[in-house]
């Protein structure tokens, strides 16, 4: 099996880059504190990321068109939703949502 | 989840996010495999590139002959929200030796982040390296090894939605935001509904004209500057 010195290096380059992308702020932050406003800032942040994650991947982007929804993926909010409010348990939740997908693609 | 933070409890709770690391990676080595890319060469580059959205669009630019230039850019940019993320937990671990914050967030991923996120509201707002280390490790391991299974089952299976596997992940990140909202004191219930309904919008209107490399970041960033005005004209 061959392995080419370009074929290491792009990773090594683009992996290199997205550990700076989280390295940075543990080097940073140990050194500085936040100023206020980044503080009011970052407190959006898990819910917008959670949120964009989750809604994001209902749809599939068609630059310049309307995103085209799938149906699967959001009908299976319903049943994941409901085992979330009955269980909060994070593996039934996933388990739910794995199988009521499965559920609709088979009939 | 608990308020315990030793390893084996990091181990335990990040157990459900495995499915979703599954499902992506699996279906990611496959289409690795179908580009041309060897089950060597796949499992490599999750070890050392290791963020899925930028691998996907690795595996799609390399073959099509992009400069590495323009790989780097949309590697980066699909991750871009790292920084926001790390800059986040950050703090948490300031009493911690630098070189093990530097290990620590050199493997946080969206799933760990968004695990952490809701354990802090288990423990009073604290986290610890043994806890978000053990996090880390499974679903790096998850996510390497699904890859390289995926890139080995690349001939024989080309299809892995039937399992319905596909969708672990958008579950996953569906029950953490509706944990997360149940019970973070930290920002108010109703702000917190109010974000969740302008996130989805502006999720929308990017998805319409938005490159996909830069519609996560700039959603985000967009987003949470929209919170702070929200915040200070409403909720002050």
């Amino acid at each position: 099996m061959s392995f080419s010195s370009k074929l290491l290096i792009t990773f090594l380059v683009c992996g290199g880059g997205v550990s700076l992308l989280r390295i940075l702020p543990f080097l940073i932050l140990k050194k500085f504190c936040l100023p206020k406003w980044m503080v009011e800032f970052l407190q959006f942040v898990p819910i917008v990321i959670m949120t964009t994650l989750w809604f994001g991947s209902l749809f599939t982007a068609r630059q310049g068109h309307l995103p085209k929804v799938d149906w699967q993926y959001l009908t299976a909010t319903l049943p994941t939703l409901l085992m979330a409010y009955f269980t909060k348990s994070l593996m039934w939740i996933v388990v739910t949502g794995v199988a009521s997908v499965a559920l609709f693609r088979f009939f | 989840m608990n308020n315990v933070l030793d390893a084996k409890t990091g181990v335990k709770d990040t157990l459900p996010t495995v499915l979703g690391y599954v499902g992506i990676g699996t279906a990611f080595g496959i289409i690795a495999h179908t580009n041309g890319f060897s089950p060597l060469e796949t499992f490599v580059m999750s070890l050392l590139v290791y963020t899925a959205s930028g691998e996907f669009a690795l595996v799609g630019m390399l073959p099509a002959g992009s400069s590495l230039f323009s790989i780097f850019a949309a590697t980066n940019l699909l991750s871009a929200r790292m920084l926001l993320m790390t800059m986040t937990l950050a703090p948490k671990f300031n009493d911690e030796k630098l070189i093990k914050n530097l290990w620590l967030g050199s493997l946080v991923t969206d799933e760990t982040f968004a695990l952490a996120i809701t354990k802090l509201n288990y423990t009073k707002g604290k986290l610890s390296y043994e806890w978000l280390n053990a996090a880390n490790l499974v679903a790096y391991a998850a996510w390497c090894l699904s890859s390289l299974l995926g890139a080995l089952i690349g001939n024989v299976i080309t299809d892995t939605k039937a399992l319905g596997l596909d969708y672990a992940v958008v579950a996953m990140f569906l029950g953490l935001l509706y944990l997360q909202l149940i019970t973070d004191q930290s920002v108010k219930i109703e702000l917190q509904l109010v974000m969740i309904g302008v996130t989805m919008l502006l999720t929308y209107l990017g998805l319409i004209f938005l490159p996909s490399s830069m519609a996560t970041i700039v959603v985000t960033v967009v987003a949470c500057l929209v919170g702070m005005v929200i915040e200070y004209v409403f909720f002050k």
